[in-house]
C-alpha cells in the first residue's frame, strides 16, 4: 500500500466523495412523476385501448372487410357481417379479446377506413377477465369517448405515413 | 420531581387523601413523565421511517411516498395500521414463547435505554451517575432480542441472521467501548448530564472528532443498518432474523431498530455534539430551547444514517469483521492513548 493510498483511506477520501455525490443528487429533479395525478407524455403513435370510430355524421366507419381480423397475429378479433337494409355492408359482431391482444397495432395499419384504431387510453384495468372481452358496442362507445384525442393523434402522425 | 407535588393546589388536595399522596401521586408522576418521553419518541420514530423513504427517494431521484396525506405525511401511520390489523403467524416448528418474547425484548430494551438520556437541561428520567455504562449495558443486551428471534424461529435464514447480528454487535461494541472511554477521559464523568455540561468546543472536541466518526460507523453496525445490514441481508438471507415474523411481532422489531437509531444518535449528540447546548458554543443561540437543539442535532446524526444507506453498498461479512477488529479496534486503542496523553500534557484531565 503506497503512502498516498494510506492517507486517502485514512482520511476516508473516497467515502467523502461518494457522500458528496449522493448529497448533490438529493437536490436534482426527481425523474419519477406522481402518477395518478401527473401523467407522462404519450406519443401520437401510442397503442392503447382499441376504439371503433364513426364518421362526423354518426355512421360507423367499419365496412366489415375483415382485414384486421385476418392480420391479427393473436387472433383476438372476431367479426361477423351481413348487408344492412340500405344495402351497405356492416358488421353485426365485432369482438376483441383484450386479453389475447398483443397491442401490435397491425389492425389499425390494415384498416382502409381508419375505423379500428388504438387510442391513447391505457387505464382500463378490470377485476375480471370477462370485462376485457370487448364487443362492438363497447368499442364504438370508446370511439365516441376518445374521438377528439384519436383524431388529434392521427392528424399529428399523418405526415410520417 | 417533587416540585410538581408541592404546587399549593395539588398539595392541598393530596393532604386530604394520604394514600394518594403516599403512593398514587408519585407513581402517576413517573408514568406521566415516561409517557411525555415515549409518546413523542414514537411519533418521531414514525416520521423517521417517512424521512428515510423520502431521503432515499431523493438520492435515487424518486419522489418517495406521496399518496397518503399531503406529501405522503401520513404514510407511517398507514403502515402502522396495516401491521396492527394483520395476522401474527407463528411457524409450527417455532418455540412459541421465545418467538413471541424476542420482539418484545428488542422493543423494550430500545425504550428502556432512554431513561438516562437528557433531552434538555434537567430533562432526564433518571439522572444516574453511571448513565453511560447503563446505556452501554442496555445496548449490549439488545443482542438477545435478535439472537433469540433467530433461534426461536427454527429457520436456517433466521438462525444465520441472528448469529451474524450477534457477532457483529459484539465486535463493534468493543471499539464503541474505547470511544466512550476516550470521552470519559475528557469529561471525567459517566453521568450523561455532566458529559454534556463538560462539553466545550475547543481542541478537546476536535481531538475527539475521529472518535465521533468511528462512533457513528459503529452505531451503523450496532443497529444493523446499511452498509452493515448483513443480519437481514435480503439478497442472501431473505430477511435474516425477522423472516418468520409478521404483523405486530415484526412491527416491534421494526420499531426497535428505529428507536435504537434514534437512541444512538442521541448518545452521539450527548458524547460529541454537546447535547442540548447551542452548536459551536455560540451563546447568542441560547434563546432557542435546549430540547430543540438536541432534536436538531439528533436529526443531523440520523440524516447521516439515512445518507449512508443511500450511498454505500453492503459490506461482505469478512470485510465487516476486518473493519471492526483490525481497523477500529487498534485505531481507537491508539486514540485513547493520544487523547489521554494530550489531556495530561495540557493539564486538562478532569479532577487534576
Amino acid at each position: 500500500m503506497s503512502a498516498t493510498k494510506t492517507v486517502r483511506s485514512f482520511f476516508l477520501i473516497e467515502l467523502i466523495k461518494g457522500f458528496a455525490l449522493t448529497f448533490s443528487y438529493m437536490f436534482r429533479k426527481s425523474v419519477t412523476i406522481n402518477y395518478p395525478f401527473e401523467k407522462g407524455p404519450i406519443s401520437p403513435r401510442f397503442r392503447g385501448e382499441h376504439a371503433l370510430r364513426r364518421y362526423p355524421n354518426g355512421e360507423e366507419r367499419c365496412i366489415a372487410c375483415k382485414l384486421c381480423e385476418a392480420i391479427c397475429p393473436a387472433q383476438a378479433i372476431t367479426i361477423e357481417a351481413e348487408p344492412r337494409e340500405d344495402g351497405s355492408r356492416r358488421t353485426t359482431r365485432y369482438d376483441i379479446d383484450m386479453t389475447k391482444c398483443i397491442y401490435c397495432g397491425l389492425c389499425q395499419e390494415a384498416c382502409p377506413v381508419d375505423a379500428i384504431v388504438e387510442g391513447p387510453n391505457f387505464e382500463y384495468a378490470t377485476e375480471t377477465h370477462e370485462e376485457l372481452l370487448y364487443d362492438k358496442e363497447r368499442l364504438l362507445a370508446n370511439g365516441d369517448r376518445w374521438e377528439s384525442q384519436i383524431a388529434a393523434t392521427l392528424e399529428a402522425d399523418k405526415k410520417y405515413r | 420531581m417533587d416540585k410538581w407535588l408541592q404546587i399549593p393546589a395539588v398539595a392541598a388536595l393530596l393532604k386530604q387523601y394520604p394514600f394518594a399522596a403516599a403512593y398514587v401521586a408519585p407513581v402517576a408522576l413517573i408514568v406521566i413523565k415516561i409517557l411525555a418521553l415515549v409518546v413523542p419518541l414514537l411519533v418521531i420514530m414514525a416520521y423517521l421511517t417517512y424521512a428515510e423513504r423520502k431521503v432515499l427517494g431523493a438520492i435515487q431521484l424518486r419522489q418517495g411516498p406521496m399518496m397518503v396525506g399531503p406529501y405522503g405525511l401520513l404514510q407511517a401511520f398507514a403502515d402502522g395500521i396495516k401491521l396492527f390489523s394483520k395476522e401474527t403467524i407463528i411457524p409450527s416448528g417455532a418455540d412459541k414463547t421465545l418467538f413471541l418474547i424476542a420482539p418484545m425484548i428488542t422493543f423494550a430494551l430500545s425504550l428502556v435505554a432512554w431513561a438516562v438520556i437528557p433531552v434538555g437541561q434537567g430533562l432526564v428520567l433518571a439522572n444516574i451517575n453511571v448513565g453511560m455504562l447503563y446505556l452501554f449495558a442496555i445496548s449490549s443486551l439488545g443482542v438477545y432480542g435478535i439472537i433469540v428471534a433467530g433461534w426461536a424461529s427454527n429457520s436456517r435464514y433466521a438462525f444465520l441472521g441472528g448469529l451474524r447480528s450477534a457477532a457483529q454487535m459484539i465486535s463493534y461494541e468493543v471499539s464503541m467501548g474505547f470511544v466512550i472511554v476516550a470521552v470519559t477521559l475528557a469529561t471525567g464523568s459517566l453521568n450523561m448530564t455532566e458529559i454534556v455540561t463538560a462539553h466545550r468546543p475547543g481542541w478537546v472536541t476536535a481531538l475527539l472528532f475521529p472518535m465521533f466518526v468511528i462512533y457513528v460507523i459503529s452505531a451503523l453496525a450496532e443497529t444493523n443498518r446499511a452498509p452493515f445490514d448483513l443480519p437481514e441481508g435480503e439478497s442472501e438471507l431473505v430477511g435474516g432474523y425477522n423472516v418468520e415474523y409478521s404483523a405486530m411481532t415484526f412491527a416491534l422489531f421494526f420499531l426497535g431498530e428505529y428507536l435504537n437509531m434514534i437512541l444512538l444518535s442521541g448518545t452521539a449528540t450527548i458524547l460529541f455534539l454537546g447535547g442540548w447546548l447551542p452548536p459551536f458554543g455560540i451563546s447568542a443561540l441560547a434563546f432557542v430551547p435546549g430540547v430543540l437543539w438536541f432534536a436538531l442535532k439528533v436529526c443531523f446524526v440520523l440524516f447521516i444514517f439515512l445518507w449512508a444507506r443511500g450511498t454505500l453498498p453492503r459490506y461482505r461479512y469478512d470485510q465487516l469483521m476486518r473493519l471492526g477488529w483490525k481497523v477500529f479496534l487498534p485505531f481507537t486503542l491508539v486514540w485513547v492513548v493520544v487523547v489521554a496523553g494530550a489531556l495530561l500534557y495540557n493539564h486538562a484531565l478532569p479532577g487534576m
